[in-house]
């Protein structure tokens, strides 16, 4: 974690008990989000995404596996995220951190539980083949709430990603590379993060925030209004009064969210 | 852009993707594009995508890195599982371990370290996507990001290939051309003093042909090379 001086601790403190932020944003509200898509070809799906300063890339590749015995005819999501040390100076290369990995199932459970990604559409022959999508997440910017910037990423991406038409024939899997179809999505999701700084609610928390909070709250919110994921970090506790309010602020934030997804 | 420094090493041809054999893939530079680091640049030839980026000169706390008269560099070359055709699985392997120990190699003398003691930089490569001669290119793209954070240098390295494809000589491989070819010389030099920092040899090459080659890469590096300087100017003039 940051090292902060107590001076900033107690001015970033000061400034959100009288509901203002260092940068100015109101305590509600999101920095610059800018997505970018399709940017590597080799990837079947890509996006990159800037919230703020933070920045990350997404590439979705598809590959044929074989099912999981007890889900034979669905196809595999797996999340998977690198915390780059380009990213910030405390990162360090190697097996990923514990916050990596919580990051990538976090963003994980969102889509999965979404059902927003039509896994039976995925199944090439039951049982045999189906296409297992994997989601990357190169982080390579680091300031402050990965977790939305990191699942607006992955969203574009899959909103992008192209799949070859793969037949099964006689035990051998025939690939057309040239007639692709679209990623089956069947809805969208966005994340909203919380954290909990004195005794108030801050959306998309900057890195100095990140650095001094007590507590934190991601909620993944679906296009059609479901809440898919959740998450809590933090040493701090949250009180049910912070955790409903910040539930509220999602769904009111949703719809200005999900236009940067069109 | 890049413009063709015509000569006489090479002849007319083309090749299959309509470059001269002397021609290098355009090419784009830019730096200090991340926030948190202390350098960066991206880098862009070809279909390659390349970020690099610089800490330090930081206190070595790795103990057995630790020089009491000098500073150390440290290099990670990473692919991104998404780089390439077929998904890599994350983490180093053998051939990136290598690389990332040659292109250490190849900055390391461009840098006076003498001024920082028992101080590390980090330089990390990132492939965001992999189209031929990445290893160069992170060469050409982390020398960038070192003057970026203002670490003290005698030149900028800067990378390039030269091989062999249909018998001949040919500047700035790309991935099909490295794949179908018969050789692959990347060169990394520092351009002021033509020093070379960075030699490998991939393939079968006679005599003449490898001395055509590495005159070849030079000339590919030297264009580079303005390209590099025009990033820093843009990044610090406006």
């Amino acid at each position: 974690m940051n090292i902060i001086p107590e001076i900033t601790r107690q001015s970033i403190t000061n400034l959100i008990n009288n509901n203002e932020r260092a940068d100015g944003r109101a305590v509600d509200e999101y920095r610059d989000i800018v997505i970018e898509t399709n940017l590597v070809s080799k990837a079947e799906g890509s996006a990159r995404v800037k919230l703020g300063n933070t920045q990350i890339i997404v590439g979705a590749k598809p590959q044929i596996g074989e099912p999981f015995p007890d889900t034979p005819n669905v196809g595999v999501l797996m999340t998977n995220s690198e915390m780059l040390p380009i990213a910030d100076p405390k990162f360090e290369p190697g097996p990923p951190s514990e916050s990596s990995v919580e990051l990538a199932r976090v963003v994980d459970r969102c889509v999965r539980e979404s059902e927003m990604v039509d896994l039976e559409k995925l199944c090439i022959e039951e049982g045999k083949k189906v296409w297992m999508i994997f989601i990357d997440l190169h982080i390579i910017d680091y300031d402050g709430n990965l977790f939305d910037a990191a699942m607006f990423a992955v969203m574009a991406a899959l909103m992008n990603t192209k799949l070859p038409i793969a037949e099964y024939k006689n035990d051998e899997i025939i690939i057309d590379e040239d007639a692709t179809m679209d990623l089956p999505l069947k809805d969208k999701a966005t994340m909203s993060t919380f954290v909990k700084i004195g005794d108030k609610m801050i959306l998309d928390p900057s890195l100095d925030e990140e650095s001094i909070l007590d507590a934190r709250l991601s909620i993944g919110i679906t296009e059609s209004g479901n809440i898919c994921a959740m998450q809590k970090g933090g040493d701090g506790p949250l009180s049910k009064e912070d955790i409903l309010s910040a539930v509220k602020t999602t769904y009111s934030k949703k719809d200005e969210l999900l236009k940067y997804l069109k | 852009m890049i413009f063709i420094i015509t000569n006489d090493i090479v002849s007319n041809k083309e090749r299959e993707d309509g470059r001269k054999l002397d021609e290098i893939r355009p090419l784009k530079i830019e730096a200090g594009i991340l926030k948190r680091a202390d350098g960066s640049a991206y880098l862009e030839v070809g279909g390659n995508k390349i970020l690099a980026a610089v800490y330090g000169p930081r206190e070595s706390y790795i103990r057995r890195l630790l020089r009491p008269d000098t500073g150390v560099i440290r290099c990670r070359y990473n692919m991104a599982p998404f780089s390439v055709d077929d998904r890599k699985r994350p983490g180093p392997d053998r051939r990136s371990i290598e690389i990332s120990k040659i292109t250490a190699e190849a900055i390391r003398p461009s840098l006076l370290l003498e001024r920082f003691p028992r101080s590390m930089v980090d330089i990390f490569i990132e492939i965001i996507e992999a189209e031929g001669g990445t290893r160069c290119a992170g060469i050409t793209a982390a020398s960038v990001a070192l003057a970026d954070a203002g670490i003290p240098m005698k030149d900028m390295v800067v990378g390039c290939a030269a091989g062999k494809v249909d018998g001949e000589i040919v500047l700035d491989l790309s991935e099909k051309e490295d794949k179908e070819g018969q050789a692959d010389v990347p060169v990394a030099i520092m351009p002021r003093t033509g020093e070379i920092t960075l030699l490998q040899s991939d393939g079968n090459l006679t005599e003449d042909e490898f001395d055509k080659a590495l005159c070849l890469a030079i000339e590919g590096c030297k264009q580079i090379s303005e390209v590099q300087k025009e990033a820093l100017k843009n990044r610090y003039e406006a």
